[in-house]
């Protein structure tokens, strides 16, 4: 499983690295950002997919999961 | 129809500011949802109230539809002369000087900005609860929940913080006081904007570490923010920081107060906290935005005219059954919480990751604190009217 935030629906409301942080980290603004090449370790696959429900903008997408 | 007569049909003759609403808007909201889900008003010049989550999200969403240029409703509507600035940047800006103006301000309120104002944040909430100890009963909303987001706000744009009386003054005249007539509303503005130009003119004399200095010394375009850009954000942040973190301190206080089940979970179980408060959030979310419609249009057809004015009662999208399983319970543990209290599209409240860490300590301490309470008098809790909904006084039994 892969996860992906798509920057042009992201609006920063951090949730993704409220719930996830071995996954996701603010940028300087505040955005998020996928940790490395979004790779998710079998153990984080429920707090992944946690960040997708969360999201307000719906901004993450999971990919082979 | 004038203001403040009573409303009787909420369908074609909504007020935000009646009785009824401010007391209880949920049932309200459940029974336009149902019935007439973007009710209207002649009140305020024309207004719109869209109750449904996904009315709500397109019209955030839509912004070349709808314009920020007013996002308090009153009779009152910002001049077009402002654009595109606005009448405070960024919340009145619209693309895609938005973007540039917002900017701006994030870094400062991004979450590693954030935790370095935490600590103070936490010894000040404890000075807080010192001053109540040893009382009976205290006013949660008044005696603590208020002073938290002033003092920070004051300490970060670098205006007095024993000024805090007269922020609160300024926001209850404008978030409050949109009933008021427009005469008088333009005075509490004007003494609001003579306030910011001294502390600007401070700043100018005597530059310093703080969010006034870094918005005298920043660059849009190129060239220095004006004055004016200045005092109209500095502005935004005093109103916009205030209100709704107490609002959102204050609510989650009460909701303790009154679900000694919650309130016990929570005492035993403190990692819960975080998810907890975002249940908070969803269920008493306290902002409502509002838009005005840029020109003549239909929308899921609603024959909006140019100028009307449009709320988004994001507080209405969190209850919504069709975005939430059982909305209307609070359930501090619900792990999927998509909700919108901080809004939905570019104008995601820029101070949501500062509102979240004031609300997190501010619990956590007085958790800590004061493990035991109870509403002391339910029928004396008081909310604020118009498009912030707190608690504005919580008469509180420490146990």
């Amino acid at each position: 499983m892969k996860v992906r935030i798509d920057d042009q629906r992201c609006e920063g409301h951090g949730r993704c690295y409220g719930i996830a942080p071995q996954l996701f980290q603010p940028d300087d603004l505040g955005d998020g950002k996928v940790v490395g090449d979004g790779t998710v370790a079998p153990e984080l696959e429920h707090s992944a997919r946690l960040a997708v429900d969360n999201c307000p903008e719906q901004a993450i997408v999971i990919e082979g999961g | 129809m004038g203001l403040h007569e009573p409303v009787e049909d909420w369908t074609t003759d909504f007020d935000h500011t009646d009785d009824a609403y401010v007391a209880d808007p949920f049932g309200i909201w459940d029974e336009l949802r149902t019935e007439c889900p973007v009710a209207h008003t002649e009140r305020y010049g024309g207004a719109w109230l869209p109750t449904r989550h996904e009315d709500i999200s397109a019209i955030a969403y839509d912004t070349e539809r709808f314009t920020s240029r007013s996002v308090v409703m009153s009779e009152f509507r910002a001049p077009f002369e402002l654009a595109p600035q606005g009448i405070a940047p960024p919340i009145s800006s619209d693309p895609p000087y938005h973007k540039g103006a917002r900017r701006l301000l994030l870094p400062a309120f991004a979450p590693q900005a954030v935790d370095q104002l935490e600590a103070s944040t936490r010894a000040y909430c404890h000075e807080l609860i010192d001053s109540l100890r040893g009382l009976d009963v205290v006013d949660a909303a008044e005696g603590y929940a208020q002073h938290i987001p002033v003092r920070v706000i004051a300490n970060m744009l670098g205006v007095p913080e024993g000024d805090g009386d007269l922020f609160r003054g300024f926001v209850n005249h404008v978030l409050e006081g949109v009933d008021k007539p427009m005469e008088e509303r333009a005075m509490g503005m004007a003494a609001i904007f003579d306030y910011l130009k001294a502390q600007i003119d401070d700043h100018v004399e005597n530059p310093r570490d703080d969010l006034i200095s870094y918005l005298l010394a920043s660059e849009m375009d190129g060239a220095p923010l004006d004055h004016f850009h200045v005092g109209r954000t500095i502005a935004l942040l005093l109103i916009a920081g205030i209100d709704t973190t107490w609002s959102a301190i204050g609510a989650s206080l009460w909701h303790l107060a009154g679900h000694a089940d919650d309130r016990k979970r929570l005492v035993a179980e403190p990692e819960l906290l975080p998810t907890a408060m975002e249940e908070f959030l969803r269920a008493y979310a306290p902002v409502t935005m509002a838009r005005l419609v840029r020109e003549d249009i239909d929308f899921n057809g609603c024959p909006m005219k140019k100028d009307d004015f449009v709320l988004l009662p994001f507080p209405a999208a969190n209850r919504d059954p069709e975005a939430f399983d059982r909305p209307d319970e609070v359930i501090i543990d619900r792990e999927v919480n998509r909700h919108a209290a901080f809004g939905l599209g570019i104008h995601r409240c820029a101070g949501s990751h500062l509102a979240r860490m004031e609300l997190r300590v501010a619990l956590e301490v007085w958790l800590e604190s004061f493990p035991d309470f109870e509403l002391a008098d339910p029928a004396a809790v008081r909310w604020s009217g118009g498009q912030v909904r707190g608690p504005r006084t919580l008469p509180i039994r420490i146990l």
